[in-house]
């Protein structure tokens, strides 16, 4: 006699529920905090103990919020475009959900990598902006972000605009690869990746150890603050359904 | 402590910081006007959809 068994994946969809979405979140949040100020804290004491290049003296330090912030402004944009995947594909809405959460915190994690890597160039190259290839990618991204956020405030029914932006939001991840790979395909004076390479990575361990526990920090923080997001789109879903209802009831 | 290039290291961090802290704050104040703004919502009668086919 055959028996009937539930999907394995039913367990992990089960959270793609608006509703049991909450409840994760809200018991996950207070764990994924702690695990960043953990994270940043152990950071920010290798940092302070790190030594002082050779050629960079001091401004060295500026790498440790420069790079992870540069790193985060296309890991950001990955999430997004996997986001518009499950719009376009699945039409979920918790999908869109996390596609309009992650959009402003991208904005502002590329708006840092900008301004820190501008605030290292001055010293370093002498010049806070150069028109090269990597630094004109890395700022059409954020105008890319900017534009996403528009577009989704654009609709006054989030489900109008879905798909739009799903589809604006993948058409956009061109830039993602030319940010990556623009100091490979041109000649720019922005440096060549030094830790993310096909051979092995072009740092002294005095440094790469402190930049990966800043970056991992980095990381934990975009997740923390990407599951808040997602928590307040939700609840403003929700005032807003509450709303139309108590308008045609006539409340 | 920051070494020669301190006009530019302390900035950078503050500037991170600064922007990081922003965000932090925005995102929970934003989360306790809807929560409270639910709740209100909530106590005036209007129920969600979900929970009126219970």
């Amino acid at each position: 006699m055959a028996t009937q068994t539930k999907p394995s994946t039913e367990g992990f969809w089960s959270f793609a529920n608006p509703s049991k979405f909450m409840g994760f979140a809200n018991r996950t949040i207070p764990a994924l905090a702690i695990t960043t100020l953990i994270a940043l804290a152990a950071g920010m004491f290798m940092v302070l103990n790190a030594p002082e290049d050779y050629q960079q003296g001091s401004s060295v330090l500026i790498m440790f919020v420069h790079v992870p912030a540069a790193w985060l402004s296309m890991m950001i944009y990955t999430v997004m475009a996997c986001s518009a995947v499950g719009t376009i594909v699945w039409r979920h809405p918790l999908a869109d959900v996390s596609l309009r959460a992650a959009a402003p915190l991208g904005a502002v994690f590329t708006f840092l990598a900008l301004v820190t890597g501008s605030l290292w160039g001055k010293p370093m190259w002498g010049t806070w902006w150069e028109w090269d290839a990597r630094m004109t990618s890395v700022l059409i991204l954020l105008i890319i972000y900017l534009g996403l956020i528009a577009l989704s405030r654009a609709f006054e029914e989030p489900a109008e605009g879905a798909q739009p932006l799903a589809i604006m939001t993948l058409t956009g991840f061109i830039i993602v690869p030319v940010i990556k790979f623009s100091v490979n395909w041109w000649n720019t004076l922005h440096q060549p990746a030094s830790v993310m390479r096909f051979d092995r990575p072009a740092m002294d361990a005095a440094f790469l150890y402190p930049l990966l526990v800043m970056a991992i920090g980095y990381s934990l923080l975009f997740f923390t603050l990407h599951f808040m997001s997602m928590r307040n789109e939700i609840l403003g879903r929700r005032i807003r359904t509450m709303k139309i209802a108590n308008a045609q009831e006539g409340r | 402590m920051f070494g020669k290039y301190a006009s530019f290291v302390v900035p950078a961090y503050a500037l991170s910081m600064l922007a990081l802290a922003i965000v932090i704050v925005r995102i929970r104040v934003i989360y306790r006007q809807r929560l409270a703004e639910l709740n209100a919502l909530e106590m005036a009668g209007a129920g969600r959809r979900s929970a009126k086919k219970k």
